[in-house]
């Protein structure tokens, strides 16, 4: 019976359930001490002097260290030459929260009592918090040395006028995507042990291999001597692969106290250090024929870096101009963008990193189309998608060629499951109804590019390489231990790889354990960022497991005085077919594989151990139709979903119950993204005004609908499982769905956009009468 | 006013069924009791406002945030955090049973608190429907699930979990 | 977060805590279930250097009394705003306030903080204020002087002030028993767990809005229309007039201006049906 695409139980629960796990603040070694930062409270200051004497002298403390401590050591490492970012900030503060000094104490408590008694005296200087202020002439300069505060930015080089002056008819949308706060549960968390014998650091992180490659750079210390291990992580999103400067100062810190040191950020702490995600504005504009063909498409777009450019924030939009297109064929796609930085907190990768944003504006702007041409929004999709025939599809970018899809199959499966015409009957009497709340029915066929492993494709982040490790090591009775390079934080890899390695190996699953997250133990690894974890881990561990089989059945056939050809694999048990009872089990020849006396002469002892770098040829691109069903409260603008409908094709599923999990996820993040979450600065003082969960809006169980799931599947041709990764879909997917059924819902009020979150003042505004919505195009 | 020494209290409660004589500061919260003095790291802490409910714990059986409590404001009374919880299955509760076989977890840091809220839920409401169940865990933020399987897991337990003998926790 | 130190006393007398607050004044701090008070000294907004702790009090009960021809609701100062939900007693005579207390934060703020502490908080967004307003109640506090009542009428006076001195200590609640008036008590927030972004308490004729001003208010404007015998929604369009909302990310204060408007019509058209358990 095959394991992969069975709804098998997660190995990673009983000791999470139990409060057993371990995360990095549980861990509190002998003579542990903890350290905090000094903030920033403004935007944008000249630290004139820091006067750490009376925290010094208070009880408990043990150092306070500010930049002048660590000039012997370069600047965290950055996205950009010239706009790195220093561990403490040297001079100049460019937004609140950015750390100024940093204090050890024997606890948590003392470190707090002594941090808020450390004064620093600063000049404050004109801050620019949003793209507009650090564009306008003469804005201030976070960066003087560069004389604008756009810091990099791809001009088009063809404005696409010509055809888009042809056509039939014209749309153009300006909209934001706007700033949003990953929050995983679990803030940053760091702890050092800085021994005579080397450096061990257990940090929450996405991919320890990456950090310990730069921190024993950072460090000058050979990697030998630099352990790095992520144990339980509590969740993630793109936000725990950030250089933050606990993550270099920490093992200072423990190395000039001699202490076990560790930092662990409050959630009011998190939410101003922590990097952001999202913060891009868009000019979009179509040209359509009459029968709503798109004939060309031109995206401009400005991301908000924050105050220091993050090697993915600068990716962001690269990224979002390359997935322009989305699912249709659009024979003239034209991109440009720039990266501004602004007096904020660093804006990085969070959940889909740059496709959310790419799938909302053309999902938003085909329902304009749809709206300003009256064709059906379902029948306009078909009319333009690409066809499941012209794969691989070229796109308007040379990096990006589509792997496969069923585009029209998925969305006749949305159509199904939504019931839609039922619904359309609803909202046709909704809206002759003035007591009834507005019904509104919103599609989003989304399409995103990940699977992150051909060569080049992460090395521009910074990474070493774009392939993924494992390594299978087979123990003498024959059960297995996989260790994999892709560290998770929460997707269930123990689980996943254990299917695929007792599917190819014949191991029984429960004697298979998966061992990530340890740069000592797990030969050398990548992270899991990108929806590349079964793609990249995932096919690694299926291809080495088949090379140990294929060495396994060498022994086997050995032990029996068989062929190898006439070996099957069953019951943990290697069988002659047509002899019955002829058969080893896999312990017997997992045993004989380390007894040079028992081994067939060509092969060596320990020979049932592979190692592998899973390398890709090419992206994947998982796709999928989401439909959401909203009703919106006439008198208030309370937008409440009644249905979201989740048509995902993530090629093969190895486990649907962890792949609807991650769809489930995703969306939530998408429905909040929608409705609820934004990180708002106050353009006047520059203050951030959602620094805790109480301002900040992340919905909890009453605030999200039960989601229908659909599936298509058209495997990827690019990778051996066939997969294409799932765990930025929902986020990709879900917010264009929301929107443009709140969008339906008003269109009685001749609403086209408005722009995230769709808080309920924003959408009653739109109902009042003489209200001018935003976005109204030209 | 200025401390020589920040005051101290000596603390005597009864967690997870053991008496327990801790002397803390009188600003300790609870969940700082637990964590780092008495080393039970399940309950987790994820804000400073209490609207997470990562640190939810059973406080003389009622949920609370262990967060928002101080550790002296327990004296004399009884603490139950995820390290106090088992039962049938293979050495876990209806609920925490549920939970895996529902997938109502991914990271797992918000779980505990989870578990706990639904523990106090279901020892009030032993067959809560969605609605009940979705506004009883109001106060706790999972980042990972998006709730519904968290909701089917909580709905295994009522219908799996067997009444207590005493009728207490399920 | 970690508040900043201070010495904690578990008073076992009223006299105790009032001779505390005497002694150390602005420095000391009344902490009933701390459910408001806690998470402001985790972000050291507040940072008192003596907590009293009112729990070994012992005055958690509920009660009725008679009072002249009628009946009158006694709820202590630490009842929780979970036992104020569940009690038979106040689901009798004061509905709308066990209304109230249930829709307070979410369960586990609802498990520790207390009804007394809720309302000394003073905060304009609370909904059992709200609801106690519309009930004509009064507070009870022990001070250095001795008992007194305040009416609620005369309780609040601003952002997180009242006109209880910094010596006196809430002990209890008292009201007139609302038994079989209408009433309803509606609640409008954005995520379930917020606080109000307005609320709007009906009963007998009095209407109170909570998020409408630096202090929960009555919207007299509609009582002085129903009063004179304006139709229910007549009266509704009045609920704003002498408000002066707030405004910030969750709403302007027009948007709440229009919700109080909204609120106070349903309000008032489920309180004349009887009672309501609408939200």
């Amino acid at each position: 019976m095959s394991l992969v695409g069975a709804r098998v139980l997660r190995k990673e629960d009983p000791k999470l359930l139990a409060g057993r796990g371990t995360f990095v603040d549980d861990l509190s070694p002998a003579g542990c001490a903890f350290a905090t930062f000094v903030t920033s409270p403004h935007p944008h200051a000249r630290i004139l002097s820091i006067d750490v004497r009376t925290a010094l002298a208070m009880p408990g403390v043990l150092g306070i260290w500010t930049a002048a401590d660590f000039s012997e050591y370069p600047d965290v490492p950055g996205g950009l030459p010239q706009f790195e970012r220093p561990a403490l900030a040297i001079d100049v503060v460019r937004f609140p929260g950015e750390p100024v000094a940093v204090v050890a104490a024997e606890d948590r408590y003392l470190a707090a009592d002594a941090a808020a008694a450390v004064l620093v005296e600063y000049e404050t200087l004109p801050f620019v918090s949003s793209i507009t202020a650090a564009t306008a002439p003469n804005a201030p300069l976070l960066f003087p040395h560069h004389r604008s505060n756009t810091v990099t930015s791809v001009p088009m080089l063809d404005d696409a006028e010509r055809e888009l002056a042809k056509s039939y008819g014209r749309a153009r949308l300006r909209l934001t995507n706007q700033r949003c706060a990953a929050v995983p549960i679990e803030p940053i968390a760091v702890l050092a042990d800085w021994t005579p014998s080397g450096l061990t650091m257990w940090a929450t992180f996405q991919a320890p291999h990456h950090l310990r490659n730069y921190l024993a750079t950072w460090l000058d210390v050979p990697q030998n001597l630099c352990r790095v291990i992520a144990p339980d992580v509590g969740g993630g999103f793109g936000a725990k692969i950030v250089w933050y400067p606990e993550l270099f100062l920490a093992p200072l810190l423990s190395k000039w106290t001699r202490r076990p040191m560790k930092f662990a950020q409050s959630r009011s702490e998190a939410m101003l250090q922590m990097s952001h995600g999202r913060g891009q504005e868009h000019d979009v504009e179509v040209g359509y024929a009459k029968d709503g063909t798109i004939e060309a498409l031109r995206l401009i777009v400005s991301q908000d870096l924050g105050a220091y450019p993050d090697p993915t924030g600068l990716g962001l939009a690269v990224l979002t101009t390359w997935m322009a297109a989305g699912c249709y064929k659009i024979p003239k796609v034209v991109t440009g963008f720039r990266n501004v930085v602004t007096n904020t907190t660093p804006i990085a990768a969070y959940r889909g990193a740059g496709r959310p944003e790419a799938a909302y504006t053309v999902e938003r702007i085909i329902d304009v189309v749809a709206r300003r041409t009256g064709i059906d929004p379902v029948e306009i999709r078909r009319r333009n998608f690409i066809q499941p025939k012209s794969f691989p599809y070229r796109t308007h970018n040379d990096a990006v060629v589509y792997d496969s899809g069923d585009f029209p199959a998925a969305l006749d499966e949305c159509v199904r499951l939504l019931d839609l015409d039922a619904v359309r009957a609803r909202q046709a009497a909704s809206r002759n109804d003035p007591t009834a709340p507005l019904i509104g029915i919103g599609l989003s066929a989304w399409l995103e590019i990940a699977g992150f492993g051909p060569n080049g494709s992460l090395e521009g982040f910074g990474h070493l390489a774009s392939w993924e490790s494992t390594q299978i090591r087979i123990q003498p009775d024959g059960s297995a231990i996989v260790f994999v390079g892709s560290s998770p934080h929460g997707q269930g890899h123990e689980t996943t790889f254990a299917q695929i390695a007792s599917d190819e190996l014949g191991v029984p699953f429960d004697r298979i354990t998966v061992v990530h997250g340890d740069t000592e133990s797990v030969l050398q690894g990548v992270g899991t960022m990108g929806s590349r974890g079964v793609p990249t881990a995932g096919s690694a561990v299926k291809v080495a497991s088949q090379r140990v089989l294929t060495k396994a059945k060498r022994i086997a056939a050995h032990l029996l005085e068989a062929a190898e050809e006439d070996l099957e694999v069953e019951s943990n048990a290697f069988r002659v077919r047509g002899s019955p009872g002829k058969s080893v089990s896999w312990g017997d020849v997992a045993w004989a594989s380390f007894q040079p006396l028992r081994l067939p002469p060509e092969l060596l002892a320990g020979s049932l151990e592979e190692r592998l770098f899973q390398e890709s040829p090419n992206f994947s691109y998982p796709s999928g139709v989401y439909g959401c069903v909203v009703a919106v409260d006439r008198r208030t603008g309370r937008v409440r979903i009644e249905s979201m409908v989740l048509v995902d094709d993530c090629g093969t599923v190895i486990n649907p119950l962890l792949a609807e999990g991650q769809v489930h996820g995703g969306v939530a993040q998408g429905i909040a993204q929608a409705l609820f979450e934004e990180v708002v600065y106050d353009h006047e003082s520059g203050q951030p005004l959602t620094s805790t969960l109480v301002d900040y809006l992340i919905p909890s169980a009453p605030d999200l609908p039960s989601y229908i799931a659909g599936r298509i599947t058209t495997p990827c041709p690019n990778n051996p499982l066939g997969a294409k990764g799932i765990g930025e879909s929902g986020a990709v997917g879900a917010p264009a769905a929301v929107v443009n059924a709140v969008i339906n819902a008003l269109s009685p009020f001749g609403v086209e956009h408005l722009d995230m979150p769709l808080l309920p003042e924003k959408v009653w505004a739109a109902m009042q009468p003489g209200a001018i919505a935003q976005g109204q195009a030209s | 006013m200025n401390f020589a020494e920040h005051p101290k209290t000596l603390v005597n409660v009864d967690v997870n069924g053991k008496s327990v004589r801790y002397e803390v500061e009188d600003r300790t919260l609870l969940v700082h009791l637990l964590r780092e003095h008495l080393r039970l790291t399940g309950t987790h802490v994820g804000c400073d406002t209490s609207n997470c409910g990562a640190c939810t714990v059973l406080l003389d059986g009622d949920a609370v945030k262990s967060c928002t409590v101080l550790a002296v404001q327990t004296q004399g009374r009884s603490v139950r955090t995820i390290e106090g919880v088992d039962g049938p299955f293979d050495g876990r509760s209806a609920l925490q049973e549920g939970f895996r076989q529902c997938h109502g977890l991914q990271c797992g840091y918000c779980t505990p608190g989870m578990v706990m809220a639904s523990t106090a839920l279901l020892a009030e409401n032993p067959d809560p429907s969605e609605t009940e169940i979705r506004e009883a865990l109001e106060g706790n933020i999972c980042r990972c699930t998006g709730y519904q399987m968290i909701v089917e897991s909580i709905r295994w337990a009522a219908e799996h979990g067997s009444p207590p003998p005493n009728g207490v926790s399920p | 977060m970690i508040p900043a130190p201070f010495r904690y006393i578990a008073v076992t007398s009223i006299e105790e805590t009032i001779s505390a607050l005497t002694e150390y004044g602005d420095e000391a701090k009344v902490i009933a279930g701390g459910q408001s008070l806690l998470p402001l000294m985790k972000l050291r907004l507040a940072a008192p250097t003596v907590l009293l702790d009112l729990a070994g009090l012992g005055i958690r009960k509920i009660h009725t009394e008679p009072a002249g021809s009628g009946t009158e609701l006694v709820i202590d100062a630490m009842a929780t705003y979970r036992d104020v939900a569940a009690s038979p007693i106040v689901q009798e005579h004061a509905p709308i306030l066990a209304r109230a207390a249930s829709l307070v934060g979410d369960p586990q703020v609802r498990n520790r903080g207390t009804l007394g502490g809720g309302v000394a908080h003073a905060d304009p967004a609370s909904d059992v204020s709200c609801a106690l307003l519309a009930l004509d109640a009064r507070v009870v506090v022990i001070g250095s002087n001795g008992e007194r009542e305040i009416a609620f009428d005369d309780l609040f006076i601003g952002f997180w002030t009242s006109t209880i001195a910094a010596d006196e200590v809430l002990t209890e609640i008292r009201l007139p028993s609302a038994r079989g008036i209408g009433w309803s008590y509606q609640k409008f927030t954005i995520r379930s767990q917020d606080w109000a972004l307005v609320g709007a308490a009906a009963c007998g004729g009095r209407v109170a809005l909570a998020s409408m001003a630096t202090q929960v208010i009555r919207a007299r404007g509609t009582e002085a229309a129903l009063a004179a015998g304006a139709s229910l929604a007549d009266a509704a369009a009045l609920a704003d007039e002498g408000s002066d909302p707030p405004a910030d990310l969750r709403g302007s204060s027009a948007y709440r201006r229009h919700l109080a408007r909204v609120l106070v019509a349903d309000a008032l058209r489920d309180a004349a049906m009887g009672s309501s358990n609408r939200h």
